[in-house]
Order: C-alpha cells, then structure tokens, then sequence
C-alpha cells in the first residue's frame, strides 16, 4: 500500500515523519519526530529538510527509492529544488559539479555501476573543490549482474577524493546526509561527500527513527556560503590545463583539504550531538576498554557485530565491536589508539581487492599500524559478497577465529572468505 | 592578485599559495602563459636582411610565436621577431618563407 502522505509498509500506513508523535530524545536540545523510513527514504527526506537547490540523478537499485521520493517532493512543491532529469549518471554528476560550482547546494544519488559511471567525474568534484552530497547505496558490482548489497562500488571509488561516510541503518544514513552537508559546505574543506547505505539492508527496510523538525534543520544548516562562485560580474576560468609545473601543487592542495576535514567532521558531529543527541565522529567502539579481541567493520554489518559482542561479553569472553562511520579521511591516529590494548583484530571487507595482500579496509588499517610498534594480530575476512547474508553465527565463527589468534599468536589464514561455498 | 603575477610569474608558488582548486580569478590570462617551454630541437630564426615583410609566416604561424614590432629597419617600417616564449619549432614559418629568410637554428644557438 503506498498513499502519497504514508510510507510503504505491505501492510497499514506508518506514520509520515511530520504526522508522527513527538519524541524528546535523552540529552536533545530539540524535539524530534517518530517516524518510520527506509534507508532510502531517510536520505531523501534528510536531503528534503536541507533545502537542496539542485539535484541531478538517475535511478538505479537500490537507490532508486531516493530519486522516486524526492521527485514526489519536487512535484508536489514541498522543495524549492531544480531537479535535473539526465540520461546517466556520468551526466548526473557532471550537472552536480556545475551546479555546485554556480553556488548551489547540490545533492545526488547513485549505486554500482551507476558510481562507477560517475567514476571519472567524481575525481572533477574533488579536485574543483565542490561541496556535492552523494547518498551511495551500496551494491555489488558486475559481472555477474547482482542488484544486491556489497561494498565493491564505493571500494572501487575510494581513491576519488571525497570524504566517505558509513551509515548502519535508516537513522544514521538520515544524520550523517545532514552533517555531510555542513561538512562538504564548510569553509576550509570544500569538498564532496559520500553517505553510503548497504543496499536493500538499510536502503529498503523500514526501520523506527527520530527526524528532526525544518527548522531545527535549518538553523544546524543554514543556506550555503560558496567560497568562490562562476558568475559573469567575476569571472574566472575553472578546471584549466595544469601541466607539470602545476599539477602537483593543485593535488597536494587538494590531499591537505581532505586531512583537514577531520576537525570539522568532529565539530560537525559535536554540533550534531549536542542538537540531537546522536552523536557521531570517526568510530564507534564497544567493550574496547577490557577486549582481547575485536572485529571491525563498515555500515550495516556492523550491527550484527555488536549484537554478537554484547552476546559474547555476557558469556565472560573479552570481546570488542568497532564500527567506522567514517572512512575516508581514514581516521589513522584515532584508530590505532583504539585497537593498541587489544591482542588480535579481524577486519570485515565486503569487497575483495582484487590481487591484494588484503581487502581495502584491512589494507588501510595494517598500513596505520606500520611503523607504530603496536603488535596486534591481524586477520582479513571477505564476507556477503553480492548479498551473501551475514547471519550472527557467521559472526560468531569470525569471533572464533579472533580469539583463538589472541590466545596462541598465530594467524592461521591471512585472508579468510567467510561463507563461501569450498 | 594583479595581473602582472601572472601565470609565468607563478610558477614557482608553493601548493600552499596556488589559488584553490588552480582557478584563475582573472579573465585572459592565458595569453599571459608561456608555452614555449616544451620547443623540439630547433628554433626559427629571422634574417632581417633578406625579409621583405610579406607577413607569411605571421600568417602560418599555428600558434603566436611570430610579432611585428614597430622598429623601423633599412626600408622598412617595421620588423619581425621571434617569440620563444610560444614557439613549439614546428618549422612551418621556414618552409613557407618565399625568400628563405627564416633559418631553423640549434635551440642552444644565442640570438642576438
């Protein structure tokens, strides 16, 4: 059943955020609005609330929901948006770029093979310094054709330049769009933004969450204040040649802007928190304090693996979760302080970096701990390729595994492809 | 920035100093870019006495590398230079010359 002022639920209308009750969060500075989305929906709605000018998309799945309602929202007038109707996603974000140049505030939304059209234009976002958010429902990559979740898209994209952020479920994925924006948007940083979403997981299931009233929305966000904007009264020339001579100083500009971000994702996310009463930053961990060992992991997994944890815990095992939100910037320093008490770490990729020592997170992460003398034993585990489904006894394996390197010292597999058929 | 800091002059700014994302903020500037860095192996050089200023090689000339300055030479009202700043030594503007008086000289030759 699908009514224009409801949510899909199957069965019965859940209330619409704006309909449904109020809520006061513990620790909130605003009332909040229960409400009941999908992954997709929350970022469309979070785009919705931010009073996006433009947006340039097309459709894929599982972004799809995206696109659908915020066209909704364009043509019922619930948005002051441009909504730009283009023939593929390499066209998508090449409006994006243009239009965010112009001093708009930009957002856009893809998948799979629709990020890895956009591969070559993302690098343009990045190195013209434009504040574009991008909700990325993650999916897998072809061949085999496969519409359901992995990470291969945005592994595949990761060099690209922008700030990446990982969101476990639907009130994540509607947080982290509204900070992305005040991130992207921020002065010293001026660069694009990436919230991914796990593909039908968080993109499609209907989830309970707390959104935020307009208002409260606007004054965390208010309109953008371009650095520099293409307008004929100042005009200038973008995106020239730079040949030897210059080329170099532009990207080692661009890497610093990227490094930079951090203390603004961090304030960002203070400002955040202290609104709401969610708070974020670079990780989340759990049970670190007293843990042996740990797994570590991207989006909705992640959820799974705390469950697990918690589950583990209550039976005396010295476990530990670590959930990253954010990926790029990699969070280096934080990251080896929190995993330097622990004995051994399994790292979750869902995505094989083809002919690597590792998958890319545990590539990152083993790189951190180089040079640090820190001596924590490593494991890699490739896991739900395609949508292959991480049941919690899958997890528990993986935790196997984990404790049994923290007792002895040995890694029996490097790289281990949790649930595959031998 | 004015306009005399001009992209030549910039070069050797450090990546801290270059203009975010290498945008110009000044319209035209690229006139102002000297592109002659990349030459191959020789230049053109003008014989002034055997110039009869037809202004061919003014003319062939791909890209901006032949002027006309106003200094009066014999006969002539005014001369033909070479600008190594933009030539890329392609040699058209000596193969075109009617009356051979463009030579294309090792790029180590000092001209005058």
């Amino acid at each position: 059943m699908y009514r224009k002022k409801g949510v899909f639920t199957g069965e019965g209308v859940i209330p619409y955020a704006g309909e449904g009750s109020t809520v006061t969060v513990e620790g909130a500075v605003c009332t909040q609005v229960g409400c009941a989305y999908t992954g997709d929906e929350a970022v469309a709605y979070a785009a919705k609330q931010c009073d996006v000018d433009v947006v340039a998309a097309y459709p894929i799945t599982p972004q799809t929901i995206i696109v659908e309602r915020f066209s909704d929202y364009v043509a019922n007038g619930e948005v002051d948006t441009k909504f730009m109707h283009v023939e593929s996603e390499h066209s998508a974000m090449s409006a994006c770029v243009g239009a965010s140049l112009a001093g708009a505030r930009v957002f856009t939304s893809t998948a799979s093979q629709g990020l890895a059209l956009m591969h070559e234009v993302m690098y343009l976002a990045s190195g013209l310094r434009t504040p574009i958010v991008m909700g990325v429902v993650n999916r897998a990559l072809s061949a085999p054709i496969n519409i359901h979740g992995d990470h291969s898209d945005m592994m595949g994209s990761r060099d690209c330049g922008w700030i990446q952020l990982f969101a476990e479920n639907a009130q994540e994925a509607y947080d982290l769009t509204i900070q992305a924006f005040k991130i992207a948007e921020d002065q010293t940083v001026q660069l694009p933004v990436t919230v991914n979403l796990d593909g039908f997981t968080v993109s499609h299931a209907t989830e309970s969450m707390k959104s935020l009233a307009d208002e409260d929305v606007v004054r965390f966000l208010p309109p953008r204040k371009p650095v520099f904007k293409v307008d004929p009264s100042t005009p200038m020339s973008v995106g020239g040649m730079a040949l030897p001579e210059y080329y170099y100083e532009v990207k080692r500009q661009q890497e610093e802007a990227l490094r930079l971000s951090k203390p603004v994702v961090k304030r960002v996310s203070k400002e955040y928190g202290d609104l709401t009463g969610r708070r974020y930053g670079f990780m989340e961990t759990y049970g670190l304090e007293d843990a042996q060992a740990a797994i570590i992991s991207l989006g909705s997994t992640c959820g799974t693996v705390r469950s697990v944890a918690k589950r583990l815990r209550a039976k005396g095992k010295k476990v530990g979760a670590i959930k990253l939100w954010m990926y790029r910037p990699f969070p280096t320093e934080e990251l080896v302080s929190a995993i330097k008490g622990l004995k051994a770490l399994a790292v979750m990729d869902k995505a094989i970096s083809f002919g690597a020592p590792y998958g890319a997170l545990c590539s990152d992460i083993s790189a951190s701990l180089q040079n640090t003398g820190i001596k924590v034993k490593i494991l890699n585990m490739i896991y739900g390729l395609g949508g292959r489904d991480i049941p919690p006894s899958t997890i528990e394996r993986a935790y196997k595994d984990v404790l049994q390197t923290a007792k002895t010292g040995k890694v029996k597999e490097r790289v281990k492809f949790l649930d595959v058929r031998e | 920035m004015s306009r005399k800091e001009s992209l030549g002059e910039r070069m050797k700014l450090s990546w801290r100093e270059m203009p975010i994302a290498g945008i110009m903020f000044e319209p035209g500037s690229s006139v102002e870019y000297k592109t002659g860095d990349w030459r191959i192996e020789k230049k053109p050089l003008i014989d002034q006495d055997k110039c009869i200023r037809c202004m061919i090689c003014w003319l062939v000339c791909p890209d901006v590398a032949i002027e006309r300055v106003p200094k009066p030479y014999k006969n002539y009202q005014e001369s033909l230079k070479e600008d190594y700043y933009h030539c890329k030594g392609c040699g058209i503007c000596a193969a075109e010359c009617p009356v051979d008086a463009i030579e294309m000289v090792e790029e180590s030759r000092v001209v005058p």
